[in-house]
């Protein structure tokens, strides 16, 4: 059984609805930061099926695909890494990591 | 060595000068990292401010050694182009970090504690839009964009104990992340359909695929996913929501920073991915967007919604620095004018006003700075007869209201006279008359303060304190604020080199 460009995008186009759809509706903030890392594995997989399966040009640089989805991966434990750092201090202090009960700043 | 061309590691070799601001900065990050380590961090404040602008001062210094920019001088395999906008932007944000750094020292929000990091921060997010608006190819663009949003989360969340400081750094995360990794899969899209990442090469592709109906699904999509990250980062319509929650929950110098550097940045990135991928012509300075890709007309609508709901938004705020939030989604709104008229008339009267709005926003923010460090608050309430009590400080507030307005004889006006004019040049009259009729909208809630300083009594006697330091920071701020008001010319002949 083969695999062509088609299957890799319906995935990708899935992971970055169902990745949208989480970040709408979750109100923990993790769960948002969940959504947010299908998002960018949405677009990762884009990255390395478009440089898998396009056929090469004289213009085209394929591998570049490749190693963006290398940097997309490193990014999102950046973010991760920094998001969480800010969660885990406001749980020290609020006991609560739902986006819906900071309501500090209002004007 | 087999594989490797060896022009190739020649070229790259050769670029490597061009990076020499963005090395010397990383320089100055590691000697003020090491110094926080080794030094007891919390007593030398001033050790860290005189580091870091040194660091700022000398990553200027490669710029006079440079060749000319041209705008087709690329370097390191075409990720980056030494042409006027990133000459000119290095110089900006390298200005603009100067004057945060400067502020932040007299700030008492920020303790010594956090200073050290705080200016490492600083530098790293300035170094983060160097390298944003050199860039010309998606992954740098992405790795850019990523490097200032992840650190000025971190700006934001400074003061880990305030839980508001704590909340709005969340916010900010959770919106940034969001917008951004959305603009990343619109990059992958276009990946997808020009097989390079490289942003000329995609333009040309750009320009064949609008003709075939399929595609043009594609690029619309794309176009529609870019404008989410930069919508975000320029904080206009649909993605201002984080706007007056970050700026309020920030400490108020970082406040200033990210309301004129990375706003900033996110506009020249506009300029960057934009006019090169989806415009064509170009002769006699207009652009025609591509066909079947109206997206100016969308901009125009953001531009005027952004305008309407800040200044509209504004009206009711009692604490100062969410109006001058509101009021810096306004100017988003303003801003967007010039990048909607597409033509390099617009693109000089945005960058123009981005100079003027950086001098004339630090300003108001340095003011609502000095103001809590000298025992007042960020409450409009706290500015009634301030004008008796700190008569320098509420003249300066004044000058810097009057020009964010967009009043004459100061440089707020002429750069809103370039908008104006670019949107008026292209025949976008409805945009002309929203932007003017917000223009009076924003009389009344910049009056507030200027009445609340001047015309009502003080309710406490004692003076304010404002250190010479401060000060002259303010009159560095004041003095072009005025001086591009009467004398706009050399910065026009400036900008009008750059496109």
């Amino acid at each position: 059984m083969s695999y062509s460009l088609p299957s890799f995008l319906i995935v990708s186009s899935l992971l970055f609805c169902l990745g949208m759809f989480t970040v709408l509706t979750r109100r923990n903030a993790i769960g948002v930061l969940m959504g947010i890392e299908l998002i960018l594995n949405g677009a990762g997989l884009n990255f390395v099926a478009f440089s898998r399966f396009l056929e090469p040009t004289q213009t085209a640089n394929l591998l570049s695909g490749q190693v963006f989805t290398l940097f997309i991966i490193a990014i999102a434990a950046a973010e991760v890494a920094v998001a969480l750092a800010i969660v885990l201090v406001l749980y020290s202090q609020m006991k609560t990591i739902d986006v819906e009960d900071f309501k500090d700043l209002r004007g | 060595m087999t594989g490797i061309p060896e022009n190739f590691i020649r070229s790259n070799l050769q670029g490597i000068p061009f990076v020499g601001p963005e090395i010397i900065l990383t320089g100055a990050i590691i000697i003020l990292l090491i110094v926080g380590v080794i030094l007891p961090y919390w007593r030398y404040r001033r050790m860290f401010t005189v580091l870091a602008l040194l660091g700022l001062i000398g990553s200027l210094l490669p710029l006079w050694k440079l060749p000319t920019p041209q705008p087709d001088l690329t370097y390191l395999s075409g990720l980056f182009v030494w042409d006027w906008l990133t000459f000119f932007f290095k110089l900006f944000f390298v200005v603009a970090g100067g004057f945060v750094i400067l502020l932040t020292q007299g700030s008492s929000e920020i303790d010594n504690v956090e200073y050290s990091e705080c200016t490492v921060l600083v530098l790293a997010v300035t170094m983060g839009m160097m390298l944003l608006v050199a860039a010309t190819d998606l992954l740098m663009i992405f790795l850019a964009f990523e490097t200032m949003g992840i650190l000025s989360y971190l700006l934001v969340g400074m003061r880990a104990g305030d839980v508001r400081s704590g909340e709005a750094a969340l916010k900010y995360v959770l919106y940034g992340a969001f917008t951004s990794g959305t603009m990343l899969f619109g990059f992958s899209l276009l990946f997808g359909l020009a097989g390079t990442t490289d942003l000329l090469e995609i333009g040309r592709q750009v320009v064949a695929a609008s003709q075939n109906p399929q595609d043009k699904i594609l690029l619309i999509v794309a176009v529609l996913f870019f404008l989410a990250g930069l919508l975000f980062k320029t904080a206009s319509f649909p993605f201002h929501f984080w706007c007056p929650d970050v700026y309020e929950g920030a400490p108020t110098p970082i406040t200033a920073f990210l309301s004129v550097g990375p706003k900033a940045a996110g506009f020249a990135l506009f300029i960057r991915l934009f006019y090169p991928l989806f415009t064509t012509g170009g002769e006699g300075g207009m652009y025609e967007a591509v066909s079947g890709l109206d997206w100016p007309s969308i901009l125009a609508l953001v531009s005027a919604l952004t305008m309407t709901l800040g200044n509209l938004a504004a009206i009711h705020q009692n604490n100062l620095k969410r109006l001058l939030a509101y009021s810096s989604i306004a100017h988003a709104g303003y801003l967007l004018m010039g990048i909607v008229a597409l033509s390099d008339f617009g693109l000089r009267a945005v960058v123009f006003y981005l100079v003027v709005y950086l001098f004339m926003n630090l300003g108001a923010f340095a003011v609502v700075t000095l103001v809590a460090s000298g025992g007042g608050s960020e409450e409009i309430d706290s500015y009634r007869g301030l004008g008796s009590r700190a008569p320098y400080l509420c003249v300066a507030m004044a000058v810097f209201l009057f020009s964010l307005i967009g009043l004459p004889p100061f440089a707020g006006f002429v750069g809103k006279v370039y908008l104006f004019a670019a949107v008026i040049y292209k025949k976008i009259y409805w945009l002309a008359v929203v932007a003017a009729l917000n223009t009076v909208v924003s009389l009344y809630y910049y009056l507030r303060v200027v009445k609340a300083m001047f015309l009502e009594r003080p309710t406490e006697a004692s003076q304010v304190q404002v250190s010479l330091g401060s000060q002259a920071l303010l009159l560095a701020l004041l003095f072009p604020t005025l001086g591009l008001g009467i004398y706009w010319q050399p910065l026009a002949k400036v900008v009008s080199g750059m496109f």
